[in-house]
């Protein structure tokens, strides 16, 4: 099992309100790892330090690790770029967010932003990433019509390929289905466990079923601590801890 | 206490006197609505019925194709497009300036800015809208003409581009402030969105922020090309009464609008042809406005269509 990442004892905190109270997970190479736990423990805050969302609004503060490996490199540290640590990290959010361009130009935003010019790099790029995200046969007819005239789910699968066609090392999803119909939904799933063969997964979910069938790797956060990490198998079969037992048996939250 | 109603029947006088109330107020809304359109209306008969007489003296053939603009002389002539041709310069002089500066001021207003600095920018802006035309008039002529002069040896005193820069300053809190509101309407799941993708501020806000709202900003633009088209003081003050037709910046010439107050100030005999020629300028003023306007919604709802 190799590591791709991992948060080292990490506290998180909004002007003097602490969100996140001493996080550690590992993060596996090509396996997805779910955190779950009851609405406002946390999971958003946490999946937003990877890429460095809330450097965005000031008035935070990171308190800890997140090691990006071969090289352990502590992307939370001031000296490293937050806008470098982007181009490593993708993120697909709880609302599919096409941009109001055509499907071609969103899924080409990326390589742009990177400074990418050649026209057939970017084609091949485009094809690439939105067969991965199995989007390619609904569209390739039409890549330059709007990404908006979409389908809630079809958006959705537009904002992952979007997210690969840079080849991110890891890739966020925030409750990706989450405003997604049943039939989207078993789509993305789908697709998010092909995907691991070529990206590393971290997938925020409220849905205790998702993250059993999705998850090789399953978190139990509650109210900003991490309190289980196990294989998803284990997690959901056979928790350690008392608080995890309770909430996936439906005891609270 | 009596919270719970019962149903009413259509008869009852609870309920007929309800619906009277409602429809008294549904007809004094349509009525204001009304008036406005009514107001707008009698302008453009009033405008009509004025110039109508003005081509039975003038062939549609010579308004269009006379090359010089004198209808107060011996010989005169009435080529419109004189007068159009100082119009269009001044315009587009002044959304040369407007529209570079007002959209990048409204991207500063709305992508980078705190709240707190933009409760002291925008107002400050906005005082430029504020600022009398006429100021701006004497300001072009007597400040800015002046400075270019240093530059340009071979300006004329009156000319247009010093009144079409000035013009183009005051125009600039029309787009920006328009513009940023755009702007700042357009959610934040879509900056996140870009942000997320390891764009920069800057990229983000011209490569999806702008397109975004782009709707709106085109309203912008098209409230100020009316503003320009319009704009009377700054011209007739800065760009001389000199009707040409000539698209040379640094010459001058008078617009459609300067010429309108520099004829009604004398005193012509009403239903002359001189005292006509005040409405036809106003009627191709008012064209004019109302194409761009129209060619303005076109954009809008097409990319409306386009990208919703
Ligand atoms: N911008 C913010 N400022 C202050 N507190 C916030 C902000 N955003 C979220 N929070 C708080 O952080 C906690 C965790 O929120 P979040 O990570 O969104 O939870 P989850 O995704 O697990 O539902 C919540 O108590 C929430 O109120
Ligand atoms: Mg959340």
């Amino acid at each position: 099992m190799v590591k791709k990442a991992e948060v080292v004892n990490l506290n998180f905190s909004y002007t003097d309100k602490r969100i996140l109270n001493g996080v550690s997970l590992p993060i596996y190479e090509n396996r997805i790892t779910a955190l779950i736990g009851p609405s406002g423990c946390g999971k958003t805050t946490l999946l937003r330090c990877f890429n460095r969302m809330h450097d965005l609004y000031g008035a935070i503060q990171y308190d800890g690790k997140i090691n990006l490996f071969p090289d352990e490199l502590n992307i939370l540290s001031d000296e490293i770029d937050p806008i470098e640590v982007r181009m490593k990290i993708g993120m697909v959010f709880q609302k599919p967010n096409p941009f109001p361009k055509s499907i071609y130009e969103n899924i080409a935003y990326g390589l742009r932003v990177r400074g990418v010019k050649k026209k057939s790099f970017i084609d091949e790029k485009i094809e690439d990433s939105l067969k991965k995200a199995s989007l390619w046969n609904e569209v390739s007819d039409r890549l330059n019509s709007s990404a908006t005239s979409l389908s809630g789910g079809q958006q959705q699968r537009l904002c992952i390929a979007r997210a690969l066609a840079t080849e991110p090392d890891i890739l966020l999803l925030d409750e990706p289905t989450s405003a997604l119909d049943p039939i989207s939904t078993a789509h993305i799933e789908e697709l998010v466990t092909e995907l691991k063969k070529s990206v590393t997964i971290v997938m925020v979910t409220h849905n205790l079923h998702q993250a059993a069938r999705t998850a090789d790797y399953t978190s139990f956060m509650y109210l900003g601590e991490m309190i289980e990490f196990g294989e998803s198998s284990q997690i959901f079969t056979n928790p350690k801890e008392q608080k995890t037992e309770n909430y996936i048996t439906g005891r609270f939250g | 206490m009596a919270i719970r109603s019962e149903f009413s029947t259509p008869q009852s006088l609870k309920r007929r006197l309800r619906n009277f109330k409602e429809s008294l107020i549904g007809l004094s809304l349509f009525l204001c609505a009304l008036s406005s359109v009514l107001i707008t209306f009698g302008v453009i008969y009033t405008l009509i019925s004025e110039a109508l007489p003005f081509f039975k003296d003038v062939s549609l053939k010579n308004f269009i194709l006379d090359r010089e603009w004198t209808p107060l002389f011996e010989n005169p002539q009435y080529g419109i497009l004189t007068l159009m041709s100082g119009t269009f310069l001044t315009t587009a002089i002044a959304l040369t300036i407007a529209i570079p500066l007002g959209t990048v001021a409204a991207v500063f207003l709305s992508e980078y800015c705190s709240h707190r600095a933009r409760e002291i920018f925008k107002p400050l802006l906005e005082l430029l809208a504020a600022v009398p035309t006429v100021v701006y008039g004497y300001f072009a002529l007597l400040f800015i003409t002046p400075l270019l002069q240093k530059i340009i040896p071979s300006l004329e005193s009156f000319n247009a581009l010093s009144a079409g820069l000035v013009m183009g300053i005051m125009i600039i809190p029309y787009i920006s402030s328009l513009s940023e509101d755009a702007m700042r309407a357009v959610p934040l799941h879509l900056r996140e969105g870009s942000l997320a993708m390891g764009a920069s501020k800057l990229q983000t806000s011209f490569n999806v922020i702008v397109p975004a709202a782009f709707s709106g900003i085109a309203s912008a633009y098209v409230l100020g090309i009316s503003r320009a088209l319009g704009e009377t003081m700054v011209v007739a003050i800065a760009a001389g009464l000199q009707p040409r037709l000539s698209l040379n910046p640094l010459e001058s010439t008078q617009t459609l609008t300067a010429y309108i107050v520099q004829v009604s100030m004398g005193d012509l005999p009403q239903g002359s042809i001189g005292y006509r020629t005040i409405y036809v300028a106003g009627l191709v003023l008012l064209i004019l406005t109302l194409t761009f306007n129209l060619i303005g919604q076109n954009i809008r709802a097409r990319m409306e269509n386009k990208y919703k």
